[in-house]
């Protein structure tokens, strides 16, 4: 899309983007070719010179067991959390859209989780799962002991797996909310009165009316949704577990900082970075070639 | 008060040419209307004047000087936008105050002449400190007249700025306008789409056609000798009819398909043979003549009747309009009275013109 | 009827699973740490116990960390710088490639683009290496300015100038307005609703930031309260329940009252512009 008059001029414009540009080259473009680089090279035990190693680190990534189970980990914990919270917020956006009373106080009290940080959510469900302290978690505890178990997301790594997807897909249901929400609204009021009008009510016209006309919408959350579980829950993950018990929590992301931040191992982490990148681009092609399609 | 000329003006956007080269020259205080299809150029030719857009070639002169190169701003024109173009967040007077306020002008003079320019608009002092969005459409079309007002600016740019309104809006601000435009005696350039607007605005006609000028003519002039059959098509509502014909060998009468032959009231020896036959709907005349048309339909307006139907014995169509009510029937008689008839070259739609012009000119 | 009595039971689940954790750790700052950590929180909060927040915002800090209304001005600081930063040079980027021709207008707007595409989170080593390089570790530039730059924003503001009709400009042109008066007396008060509800993103944004203080900052001068509360429960026999509880709620609201208070342009300039 272009304007159809411009102001004349060179040099006002290209000092009006030099800042952004140069944060953008300096901050983002930079770093991901020296990732590139650092993928490609090795260093020393001392850190004193780096040598070449081609793609020896790409090729010990995914020699390593580990960090393929933590691919794997990672994948399952995007959908989940994609899906959970993308499957809350659905209903309360179909709800929050009829025409009852009220309407206005539920869309509010429903959109606020939006300002919470992930970390902060996770704050929050230690203090509802804590086995020791959590509101619901002694109960669960007590309930679990009868049949010879324990509820300790700390010790049981599918337990700590389980409220680690809760917690980041319960920050999630709002912002799906909003754009669930927006997405019914902008439903054409008369095609909802034609359904009407052939008689399609309750389920059957959520399922065949509704449904379809949300799904651009749907396609859009999902990979929204998946880039948050990927990247943005970092917080919530570092503020529960850690990663752990043992590594049944650690993303892709929670990796990169342990081996990169903490370990110092820059060939392995830049690698792990490179991936990655090669991942949001992925996804973010994915989106943008369903956005244009939508649009033609 | 100012002259506005337009020498060789040519736009292209890449390869694709939407100007071929205007010549133009509007008189101090003349209202002068571009009007053509959309797609013509006449939008494109305005924001040429204006300077929103630079021409790839040609020149545009003010006053007899060389403006071709200045920017909007230093141009000192007023433009009113279709859309009105008023800005949502100033209220009604600082919309009309706003070019005032950048060229420095005192608070005072300021007050003064949005407030003249108001009360000749007949906008109340109440309105001017409402926002745009509270104002009717009329209102706002008013402010946008205000805005260039206010100005008083060498040259009025109207770019089709009633077509936002509906029919009967239309009506009462065209005279408006131009009753305005009269007293003010600003020169102006006025760009439509619509026949009407033109016929009865404008002092002259720019009838403008994929990137070319038509013909420049008084609105009569253009009504009564389109230069070709393109203008001919174009001013009069409904359209011109058109049948194909061919002059006899002695120039003096032409035959049409359906078989006739028609008596000129001139005698055109030089040039083509095939041409086509044009005549207005009101001057077709029923109830007698060799022509007979199968009708198909009948539109009663109440005064007149519109009778549409095919030449027998042809693929030709014709349009007439008939005064009072229509005589039944399927078939019906039409004559062609010679005096109205206009004759255009069939392959370059040329207007053909009498060698020897004769006493019952066509109008 | 029943549709309209099962609306109100689903939508009233979903309003209590979201207040009903955020009660809690109100009702929990309000009761005494060490009966938190027997197990005794409860939903009512004892009211005797507000005097916790005098004491979390009055008092040192807790383990000897930054105090907590430190905390907050950081938090609140690093919030509305990144706000401005990003509204700031967005606006003008986006300006310059909607309002402008010049050359590598598309490079430049690509360039930007790709930012999308690079999250902190996937460049965590290399972006060390420049901020240390830049001097940058361990101070408020270093916590703000990087994260200034937008694609989003960017983008949305090339949405809405987009959308601006090209006749609003003309008619400036025709007043005599240049681009500097053009930009700001009238572009920026007719984007202004998509300004607010940018302003509300960008500071939720800004104030939720974890990793990224985590990574650039280690003194803990430089402790935003959401890196502060995390801190606070690393050792957990040691944690101050009703403090750490009293602390989150603190945290809560600044950016949940921006989000109420600016909910309408909030909402519409979110759904409007990442589509």
């Amino acid at each position: 899309m272009e304007r159809r008059t411009i102001f004349p001029g060179r040099l006002l414009p290209a000092a009006l983007v030099a800042p952004q540009l140069l944060l953008t080259v300096v901050f983002f473009v930079w770093p991901a070719l020296h990732a590139c680089w650092m993928s490609l090279h090795s260093e020393d035990p001392f850190g004193l010179a780096s040598v070449f190693v081609g793609f020896d680190n790409y090729a010990a990534l995914f020699g390593d067991p580990l960090y393929i189970a933590t691919v794997a980990r990672t994948i399952v914990f995007c959908f989940a959390v994609a899906s959970i919270s993308m499957l809350v917020a659905l209903p309360l956006a179909v709800f929050a859209d009829a025409d009852i009373r009220g309407r206005a106080v539920y869309r509010t009290l429903l959109i606020w989780p939006y300002a919470v940080a992930p970390a902060l959510a996770a704050v929050l469900w230690i203090l509802l799962v804590h086995p020791q302290i959590g509101l619901l978690g002694r109960p669960l505890d007590r309930l679990l002991s009868l049949a010879g178990g324990h509820w300790d997301y700390k010790l049981n790594g599918g337990q700590a797996l389980l409220v680690v997807v809760l917690a980041s897909a319960w920050k999630q249901v709002s912002y799906n909310f909003i754009f669930l929400l927006a997405g019914l609204q902008s439903i054409p009021r008369a095609v909802i009165e034609a359904a009407q009008v052939d008689g399609a009510r309750g389920w059957r016209r959520f399922r065949t009316i509704l449904l379809p006309l949300l799904s651009p919408t749907l396609f859009f959350l999902l990979i929204v949704n998946l880039v948050y579980a990927a990247f943005d829950t970092f917080g919530t993950i570092q503020a529960m577990t850690q990663g752990g018990p043992a590594q049944a929590t650690q993303t892709l992301v929670v990796k990169v900082f342990r081996d990169g931040h903490d370990n110092g191992d820059l060939g392995s982490s830049s690698a792990q970075s490179v991936v990655l990148m090669l991942g949001v681009i992925a996804l973010t092609a994915a989106q943008f070639r369903f956005l244009g399609r939508q649009r033609h | 008060m100012a002259r506005l000329e337009l020498d060789g003006l040519r736009k292209s956007f890449g390869a694709t040419h939407v100007l071929h080269g205007v010549d133009l020259s509007v008189g101090d205080g003349e209202m002068l209307v571009i009007v053509g299809a959309s797609g013509c150029g006449k939008s494109t030719l305005l924001r040429l004047v204006a300077g929103l857009d630079a021409p790839t070639s040609g020149r545009v002169k003010l006053d007899g000087n060389d403006i071709t190169r200045l920017d909007p701003s230093e141009r000192d024109m007023a433009m009113v936008f279709q859309n009105y173009a008023l800005y949502p967040h100033m209220s009604v007077f600082d919309n009309m105050a706003y070019g005032l306020r950048i060229r420095g002008m005192s608070k005072g003079e300021i007050g003064r002449r949005v407030g003249e320019a108001a009360s000749l608009l007949g906008l109340e002092a109440s309105t001017l400190d409402r926002k745009p969005r509270q104002l009717s459409g009329g209102q706002r079309q008013r402010v946008a007249m205000g805005r260039a007002i206010v100005r008083e600016p060498k040259l009025f740019l109207f770019d089709e700025p009633l077509s936002n309104l509906d029919a009967k809006l239309r009506v009462q601000m065209r005279a408006e306008i131009r009753k305005l435009q009269r007293r003010l005696g600003v020169t102006s350039l006025y760009v439509t789409h619509d026949q009407v607007e033109a016929m009865t605005l404008g002092d002259r006609l720019l009838v403008m056609h994929e990137g070319r000028p038509a013909q420049l003519a008084t609105p009569l002039e253009v009504f009564e000798r389109p230069a070709d059959r393109y203008v001919a098509g174009f001013i009069g509502a409904p359209s011109m009819n058109f049948l194909d014909g061919e002059l006899t060998g002695d120039g003096a009468a032409v035959c049409l398909k359906a078989g006739c032959a028609l008596a000129l009231p001139f005698r055109l020896t030089a040039g083509e043979k095939s041409v086509t036959v044009g005549i207005r709907p009101e001057y077709v005349e029923t109830g007698r003549g060799d022509l007979r048309m199968q009708v198909d339909l009948v539109e009663p307006l109440g005064s007149e009747t519109v009778v549409h139907g095919r030449l027998i014995g042809t693929d030709e169509d014709l349009v007439a309009r008939i005064p009072g009510a229509v005589p039944s029937g399927e078939v019906m008689k039409l004559a062609l009275p010679p005096q109205h008839l206009h004759l255009f070259e069939r392959k370059s739609g040329r207007r053909i013109l009498p060698s020897q012009p004769s006493a019952s000119s066509d109008g | 009827m029943r549709a309209n009595w099962l609306a109100h039971a689903v939508l009233c689940c979903g309003v209590l699973l979201f207040l009903l954790p955020v009660w809690l750790i109100f009702a929990g700052s309000t009761q005494l740490s060490h009966s938190i950590a027997r197990g005794e929180l409860s939903l009512l909060p004892h009211l005797s116990g507000l005097d916790v927040y005098r004491r979390v915002l009055l008092g040192p800090g807790v383990n000897g960390e930054a105090s907590v209304p430190h905390m907050l001005m950081i938090s609140a600081c690093m919030a509305l710088a990144i706000a401005f930063g990003k509204i700031a040079v967005s606006l003008l980027s986006a300006y310059a490639v909607a309002f402008f021709r010049f050359p590598f207008r598309m490079v430049a707007f690509w360039t930007i683009f790709l930012t999308l595409m690079l999250p902190v989170e996937v460049r965590i080593v290399p972006t060390y290496l420049v901020m240390s390089d830049l001097g940058l570790i361990n101070s408020f530039g270093g916590l703000t300015v990087p994260l200034i730059a937008s694609a989003t924003a960017t983008l949305l503001f090339r949405q809405v100038f987009l959308a601006v009709p090209d006749e609003l400009m003309e008619a400036a042109r025709m007043d005599g307005a240049g681009p500097w008066r053009f930009l700001v007396d009238i572009l920026i008060p007719v984007s202004a609703a998509n300004i607010a509800a940018l302003f509300v993103i960008l500071f939720v944004y800004g104030w939720n930031q974890y990793l990224w203080p985590l990574l650039v900052a280690t003194d803990p001068r430089l402790d935003t309260v959401v890196v502060g509360i995390v801190r606070m429960i690393g050792v957990e026999s040691l944690t101050p329940w009703d403090e750490v509880m009293a602390v989150a709620t603190l945290a809560l609201l600044p950016p949940v009252a921006v989000v109420l208070l600016m909910q309408r342009w909030f909402v519409k300039g979110l759904t409007e512009g990442e589509k």
